[in-house]
């Protein structure tokens, strides 16, 4: 087993394409997938190459044959597809070799990294066991030895304490931590070539930044190659050399990052850059773009490497000026929804007790006004839009709906009945949250028909004007949700919640679960009908960048707490607490200058020990 | 772990008594007057039916003779049957052959149930997989006392592959035609859930991680794919077990099994209180307890699983 893991100091962040030798080498490589005795093609005629110590990102959407076309390289598709082409690692033919020989370089030469490391990790079996399987495995080693190998392993990837992430089964580490894990393991035999599949799109803004940093360590420390599979431009532009953009099956453009960023040639690239959302640049009607580099480094009295001192000294001004010019708020009216000091549980059931999710949450909502709750995965932040609507009980404080107090509301009860018709909801997933069973023009036309606004073709003609609205087609009244595609189902979605003219809107990661492209559609969507309609909107996500785009205040929630609020420029300009400054510099802008600046600036803040 | 394992065992006590009183209930609200039933055609005098009555206490109220059962069993005394035995002996002499009839019916689904689940769910839409599960229907269509005669005559008699019936003198050789035909039906349940069960395991991502480490598809198959597939059909075993216990009557009467299902039918076809009663509390006592190892299993096959204190 050779040991070319000794970790030594992290080199500068050398952003130049490194020129090692040629690792993995794609000629011609074609996946067809088997659907009702056709072929269908995922990937067609692919061509590239990566070198060691090099990170190759392919970028793409969802069906673009980004996913299906790596597995490919190692034989990992279902039996109901057909590869075709040539794949050399190190100048070894990896297709066609027979299935012993295939099963020698998983896992040895080639390891993979996948998206959602709860379910890519056997449950049942701990950590550690898992890792030593791979290591034995490939090296004639005793258990011992293998498990001195993987508890290095586990320090290489920088887990707190090795010894108890070896013991522990998945569920008991987080999210980023089993990430860690999986990396280990993957790392564990020193493969040449390192296949990431979305490895951080499960995980919170934060621990991205965390994982995408000791990926970019480990890529210094081991020369591996990488190839990374995205559809985030952000975590692209945080950590690849050379880019490949896919899109239904083929690569339409290639270059190296900067080339990609500074200059896309393919109007597809385009049009995706265009289309993701980017911290600071919320839509046009917010003003001017928002240097969220300068005002972090303000915020933090920061000095940079990557920027001279003058430079930094001037956009600093800048945003200082653009904050003190930013209109001021102008509340009107009597506020939609208020929240006083609210604490919201998650009834006691059974023997498990109690939950408190929010503690003394602040918060109002004005007529007209949309406001952005963000925080990371178990920040409340759900829970309070869910308390909104009065799914939930408010635990302590007070909470004003439309003007009514909803805090001792009977669960069910025709007080909550009442206001719940001032309110629209919006869920994250579209797919589950309409009834499959029922054609989409009946799930919009079910809130009116309850509330007895309308029936007949009264309520059909509701319909049409709902579905017109959301810029779907009448014709569309009939059929089913399966039918349509995510970003049509959630348009339906929008249709619903907006059918019984609400005056709040409770929105709930609408678009988390869409592709980029996708999403800027539905919120332009979104916001446009949010001109024209004027209702407020309590708009739940966990993207600053999505909430940049569309809201006139931002609210901060972590643990259960809001930890900051205050107008979008406000909290983009001059973010005063440290776990939001922590917020925005971890998430990642799709531009590899900004984002050098920023990693540079997110590891002062942490350096600076701010939890 | 040791507190849930006492609170489990704690729940036995009001299972039991609960059981135990419904039970002795419906025996007590049989219609027929038991003494009377033991004399056939030929009535005894007045007198002997009042001594046999006050023997067995069936002229007290139902109230008095349940607490009077329920004294006895506390104190090891589970007294006589009707036909002057003492219960305890005949329950020594009848448990011992249907544990060993339920335990070969359990050992026979489980091996034959996963074999073949796991083959059909590794094949799933190919041609054994659509046999299979054809033939698995087809099993738990076709009622047991059917199975049995069918099998009892094909293999017992005119094949000679094993004794037709049981007899006296059980043991596993013997008991092997009867214990196939008890654990037929659940073989069914066990190979489609274990089938349903690998299908979904199949395409798991820990199962792809597992191949994209090198892993050889034996190895993926048992140590990824089968164990955790056998987590839902643990729960199924356990649960079954107490039903092969108590509910092979009918096998047992074909096969002349002297068994606890035997015994039971001809205690309730007696009357007998004091008889079905003892059975009945036995078979909860295994059927809880079951149950109980079967979730301890559960948490060692599934360490997602933790028990609340």
């Amino acid at each position: 087993m050779t040991d070319n893991i000794t970790p030594h100091q992290d080199t500068a962040p050398g952003q130049e394409p490194a020129k090692g030798a040629v690792v993995l080498e794609v000629r011609d490589l074609s996946v067809d997938f088997g659907v009702d005795k056709k072929w269908v093609p995922a990937a067609i005629g692919l061509n590239y190459e990566v070198r060691a110590g090099e990170v190759l990102a392919i970028v793409g959407e969802s069906g673009s044959g980004k996913s299906a076309s790596s597995m490919a390289l190692l034989g990992l598709l279902p039996s109901n597809s057909r590869v075709s082409g040539s794949v050399r690692l190190s100048g070894k033919e990896l297709l066609g070799a027979s299935a012993a020989n295939i099963r020698e370089v998983r896992g040895k030469d080639v390891a993979v990294i996948f998206q959602e490391p709860m379910t890519a990790l056997n449950p049942v079996y701990t950590v550690g066991a898992q890792i030593v399987e791979t290591v034995r495995l490939h090296n004639e080693v005793s258990p011992e030895q293998a498990k001195e190998r993987a508890l290095r392993m586990l320090e290489l990837v920088e887990l707190p304490d090795p010894e108890k992430a070896f013991k522990s089964y998945p569920h008991q580490l987080s999210g980023g931590q089993r990430q860690r894990a999986m990396i280990a393991q993957s790392l564990s035999c020193d493969p040449k070539l390192l296949i990431a599949d979305e490895p951080t799109t499960a995980l919170d803004v934060t621990v991205q930044a965390e994982i995408l940093d000791l990926m970019r360590n480990l890529r210094n420390k081991l020369d591996s190659a990488i190839v990374l599979i995205t559809h985030d431009m952000g975590v692209v532009a945080d950590l690849a050399d050379r880019i490949a953009v896919m899109r239904r099956g083929l690569i339409v453009e290639t270059g190296t990052a900067e080339q990609v960023f500074r200059n896309p040639r393919h109007e597809y690239t385009q049009a995706l850059l265009a289309a993701v959302p980017h911290l600071g640049q919320g839509g046009a009607e917010h003003g001017e773009e928002v240097d969220v580099t300068a005002a972090l480094a303000a915020a933090t009295h920061a000095e940079l490497e990557s920027v001279e001192h003058d430079e930094l000294v001037r956009r600093e001004r800048e945003n200082a000026a653009a904050l003190a010019a930013a209109a001021a708020e102008r509340p009107q009216g009597e506020p939609v929804l208020e929240l006083t000091d609210v604490a919201i549980e998650y009834p006691k059931q059974g023997r498990v007790p109690a939950f408190r999710a929010v503690e003394g949450a602040n918060l109002v909502i004005y007529p007209g006004q949309v406001v952005g709750l963000v925080g990371e995965s178990g920040s409340g932040k759900t829970t309070i839009g869910r308390a909104a609507v009065g799914l939930l009980p408010v635990a302590a404080g007070t909470m004003r709906v439309v003007g009514q107090d909803i805090s001792a509301a009977k669960k069910n009860g025709r007080q909550l009945h009442h206001v719940r018709r001032h309110i629209g909801m919006v869920f994250q997933d579209p797919s589950s949250s309409l009834n499959p069973r029922l054609p989409i023009g009946e799930s919009i036309g079910e809130p009116m028909f309850l509330a007895g606004e309308a029936k007949g073709s009264g309520l059909q003609k509701r319909i049409e004007a709902l579905l017109d609205q959301v810029e779907l087609p009448r014709s569309y009244r009939n059929r089913y949700p399966h039918e349509l595609s995510g970003g049509q189902k959630q348009r339906v979605g929008i249709a619903r919640a907006l059918s019984l003219k609400p005056k709040l809107m409770v929105a709930d990661e609408p678009t988390s679960a869409l592709d980029v492209s996708v999403q800027a559609k539905v919120l332009e969507l979104f916001q446009n009908l949010q001109k024209d309609l004027g209702f407020a909107c309590l708009f739940v996500t966990h993207d600053l960048a999505v909430v940049d785009v569309l809201a006139d205040r931002i609210c901060v929630m972590q643990r259960g707490r809001i930890v900051e609020q205050g107008t979008r420029d406000q909290i983009l300009r001059n973010p005063q607490e440290p776990y939001t400054q922590r917020l925005l510099a971890a998430v990642p802008l799709p531009d590899p200058e900004k984002q050098r600046e920023r990693r540079e600036l997110r590891a002062q803040l942490l350096a600076s020990g701010v939890e | 772990m040791i507190q849930y394992i006492l609170r489990r065992l704690l729940q036995i006590i009001p299972v039991f008594i609960g059981t135990t009183l419904l039970v002795y209930f419906m025996v007590f609200a049989l219609p027929g007057d038991p003494i009377r039933a033991l004399f056939g055609d030929r009535p005894p005098s007045e007198a002997v039916i009042a001594q046999l009555r006050q023997q067995y206490n069936l002229d007290q109220p139902f109230w008095v003779q349940y607490g009077l059962f329920l004294k006895n069993l506390f104190t090891f005394n589970l007294g006589v049957d009707f036909t002057g035995q003492p219960i305890a002996a005949s329950l020594g002499r009848i448990f011992p052959v249907t544990v060993m009839l339920a335990v070969e019916a359990l050992i026979i689904q489980t091996v034959f149930g996963v074999t073949f689940g796991l083959i059909a769910g590794l094949r799933k839409g190919k041609f054994f997989d659509a046999t299979v599960l054809v033939a698995s229907l087809v099993v738990i269509a076709i009622p047991t006392f059917v199975l049995g005669f069918v099998l009892q005559l094909l293999i017992g008699v005119q094949l000679g592959w094993a004794k037709p019936t049981v007899g006296a003198n059980a043991d596993w050789g013997n008991l092997i035609l009867p214990a196939t035909v008890l654990g037929l039906v659940s073989f069914a349940y066990v190979l489609r859930l274990t089938r349903a069960s690998v299908v979904e395991n199949m395409n798991a991502d820990y199962v792809r991680t597992a191949t994209a480490k090198g892993l050889s598809r034996p190895r993926v198959v048992v140590t990824h794919i089968l164990r955790n597939s056998m987590i839902p059909v643990i729960t199924y075993l356990g649960a079954s077990l107490g039903g092969l216990m108590g509910g092979a009557i009918v096998t047992e009467s074909i096969f002349n099994v002297p068994g606890v299902g035997q015994k039971l039918f001809q205690a309730v076809i007696r009357s007998e209180g004091p008889t079905v009663v003892a059975i009945v509390s036995v078979l909860v006592l295994v059927f809880v307890i079951a149950n109980l190892l079967v979730d301890l299993l559960y948490a060692w096959l599934d360490p997602r699983i933790r028990y609340e204190n």
